[in-house]
């Protein structure tokens, strides 16, 4: 035990001393702020920095000249020319669009030198369909009021009913927590799991590792790494989670100056009757993500969140030990690389796309049982709420899936650490694995 | 010291180590030859714990080979290698304390052979800022400092130019004297006649030859002796009780390579050839360490 804990003390500080170590913690966090802020700006001086489409508007129905107003993105002038003189000199214009509506408010046309971009033709169709069924309701004697009235939207607050009562469900916060966590998850593993490979790598190319395993048993040496670096990714992290809520605190203060300006703008993205209840509703909304994200529960989504980060590191690191033992240099990675990113890659993906939105279906449910996608896809369904029974089971999977997959890895990893020039194929790892002590 | 008993180690297809016994003494330095492939990395990895054998065993002072000898080896491997980003003394008393040096000693004993290799100035600077000789330098003392009784050194001259070699092995040569048993390994012949009490030859997974240095040289003598006169040519006749294997011709003087006839002694020759020349060395051809592995090693199995 001692001798592993040597092995920690070394991977640990030889990382954390490290320049680049340091350089990793501060940048990041300031890169990840700078760019949300930067993008919160952008959004907010759309007009400014976005790219204002001009649209020159034939109406020969007449139905759209008061009613169709400039958005952020389009800004709409109606001319008094007919199609033919409009068409015909549209190039020399300066518009970037012309739109032709006929009389009878059918065939409809966008004109324009490029293709026009699919978010541009779905905003003008919505606008136009918007306004023109108000049109054709008041035409068919439809009291406008009424018609406010009738387009009110409806919206539907989650309640979740346990014994002890019901509760708001806070669906849009269990949302947003389970995707981060489990991104994190699926990024750390990357991260730190390459590191322990490029580690073995390192000390097999470097010739250290006859003299390592002379004093201590490979199984110490390849746990000491996976722990060493494993406390470094916890670290990083708990220095980026610090580092994170200052530099939030600073940039949130500064950007809530220029607030008033972004509630101008908006209003002025939203035009009709229903602009000003959309945008309460908005505020609504985000008052209300924000009040659910401080209800659920710290203490216990972070203890699950240590859980399957720890145990999901530790199994993926074993392997990816493994693999650094069976190659001599890094680019003959490859090969084995591709079986272990995959299942990892296709958990994330299923994960972000159907776990997050059917948490309790039974694929979910498997997925968060099999020790190598549960890492991820538990930690989107914690969030929505998973009975005892089902995270104590995982939870004891995901243990004993680590101490197997560790138990190969280390088997294979005592024989590849020696083993210099020879091609590790599949088949030869089968045979190392099959050696005796 | 170190008894091996009847060692097999099987790799899948190939058997690199049958039936191998052999035994080395206390205090004395033991060569280990053998060429390239014969089984002698195997054999120090068992003895190492690298790897453990298939069957047979390895005795440390009589007591069966465990992790508690680990710290009382000091281990030398062929390929070199330390850290390459990590600084020379932190590495050293890290390798230090893995084989169970408390922190204090061993910066101790950093200090003092640092100094002894005069190399102190270094312990701040990485292992890729030095030379190749300077890191061999650094290797070597890692592989002493927790003053093992026991030492396992392969190759350890390669790398060092001759006053460093020169250096090395007189620090292998105090170790032995302070009661250290080395366990030499290498295909330079010249040094296992200067430095080895006894050895053992693998060849092929087997152990083919052992003994001291001195009784294999003498028992593959053959009675082949080298005479050198001066003056004329003389030529030999068929009375002569024995047969030339060589004559060359030297400046003014010639030298023979002859080999005794059955029954003759050294002192015929002298007889045979006195009244006819005048002789200026005769001695008996021990052969070197060199030709006997040469010869041991390809004799058809």
């Amino acid at each position: 035990m001692h001798k592993i804990w040597l092995i920690v003390q070394r991977e640990y500080l030889s990382r954390v001393k490290k320049k680049s170590f340091l350089l990793m913690t501060f940048l990041v966090p300031i890169l990840i702020i700078g760019m949300s802020v930067l993008a919160a700006l952008i959004v907010s001086k759309q007009n400014e920095f976005g790219d204002v489409k001009k649209v020159e508007v034939v109406d020969e129905s007449g139905a759209f000249i008061n009613t169709l107003s400039n958005s952020n993105t389009l800004q709409f002038s109606f001319t008094t020319d007919g199609y033919a003189k409009a068409k015909s000199g549209f190039l020399k214009s300066g518009y970037d669009y012309l739109l032709y509506i006929p009389p009878s408010m059918t065939g409809v046309l966008l004109f324009s030198e490029k293709k026009a971009s699919a978010l541009t033709l779905q905003a003008i169709e919505n606008r136009l369909s918007k306004i023109a069924q108000t049109q054709r309701m008041i035409a068919s004697g439809i009291d406008t009021a009424l018609l406010t009235k009738a387009q009110k939207p409806v919206s539907v607050d989650a309640k979740q009913i346990s014994e002890e009562g019901e509760a708001d469900a806070q669906t849009a916060a269990a949302y947003i927590v389970g995707f981060a966590s489990a991104f994190l998850i699926y990024l750390s593993i990357f991260l730190y799991g390459v590191q322990v490979m490029r580690g073995v790598i390192e000390e097999k190319v470097s010739r250290i590792i006859e003299v390592i395993i002379s004093s201590v048993k490979p199984f110490q040496l390849m746990m000491g790494k996976i722990i060493g670096i494993g406390m470094v990714g916890l670290t990083q992290f708990l220095l980026w989670i610090i580092l994170s809520l200052v530099l939030s605190t600073f940039a949130g203060a500064a950007f809530l100056k220029s607030g008033g300006i972004k509630t101008e703008q908006v209003a002025q993205i939203q035009s009709g009757p229903e602009a000003a209840a959309a945008q309460s509703a908005a505020n609504e909304g985000l008052g209300m993500v924000l009040q659910s994200l401080s209800s659920i529960p710290v203490g216990y989504t972070i203890g699950c969140f240590l859980f399957y980060f720890l145990l999901g590191y530790l199994l993926y690191s074993s392997i990816f030990a493994m693999i650094g033992s069976a190659v001599d240099n890094e680019t003959e990675t490859q090969q084995f690389m591709f079986p272990v990113t995959l299942p990892l890659i296709f958990t994330f993906i299923l994960s972000m796309n159907f776990v997050i939105h059917n948490p309790d279906s039974a694929l979910s449910v498997w997925l968060s049982m099999i020790p190598f996608t549960s890492p991820i896809a538990m930690m989107i369904r914690i969030p929505f709420g998973v009975p005892g029974w089902q995270l104590a089971l995982s939870m004891l999977l995901m243990i004993l899936g680590f101490l197997f997959t560790a138990w190969v890895a280390a088997r294979i990893y005592r024989v590849g650490i020696l083993m210099y020039g020879k091609k590790a194929s599949y088949k030869e790892l089968a045979k190392w694995f099959m050696y005796k002590e | 010291m170190i008894s091996i008993r009847n060692i097999v180690k099987q790799y899948a297809s190939h058997r690199a180590l049958d039936d191998v016994s052999m035994e080395i003494e206390k205090g004395k330095i033991f060569g280990l030859l053998g060429p390239n492939g014969a089984g002698k990395t195997s054999l120090i990895r068992i003895i190492n714990q690298i790897t453990a054998p298939d069957s047979g065993e390895v005795l440390f002072n009589g007591q069966k080979l465990s992790q508690f000898h680990i710290g009382k080896i000091g281990y030398l491997p062929e390929e070199r290698g330390l850290y390459k980003k990590m600084e020379i003394g932190e590495q050293v008393l890290y390798l230090a304390q893995l084989k169970g040096l408390s922190k204090s000693e061993a910066s101790r004993r950093i200090k003092y052979w640092f100094g002894k290799m005069e190399i102190s100035g270094w312990l701040n600077k990485k292992i890729e800022d030095l030379s190749k000789g300077m890191q061999q330098k650094v290797q070597f003392i890692a592989t002493v400092l927790h003053e093992p009784e026991l030492l396992i050194l392969d190759e350890p001259f390669t790398g060092f130019d001759p006053v460093n070699a020169d250096l090395i092995k007189n620090e292998i040569l105090e170790l032995n004297r302070k009661g250290a048993t080395v366990i030499f390994s290498t295909h330079r012949m010249e040094s296992v006649e200067e430095l080895c009490d006894s050895i053992a030859l693998l060849n092929l997974s087997h152990k083919i030859l052992e003994g001291k240095v001195k009784d294999i040289r003498n028992s593959h003598r053959d009675g082949t002796y080298v005479l050198e006169y001066e003056g004329a040519k003389f030529s030999v006749n068929g009375n002569a009780p024995f047969t030339i294997v060589s004559e060359t011709d030297m400046d003014g003087s010639t030298q023979l390579m002859l080999k005794l006839n059955d029954g003759s002694k050294i002192n015929d020759v002298l007889q045979y050839m006195l009244p006819h020349v005048s002789i200026n060395r005769l001695e008996e051809k021990v052969p070197t360490m060199n030709e006997i592995f040469i010869q041991t090693v390809s004799k058809p199995q």
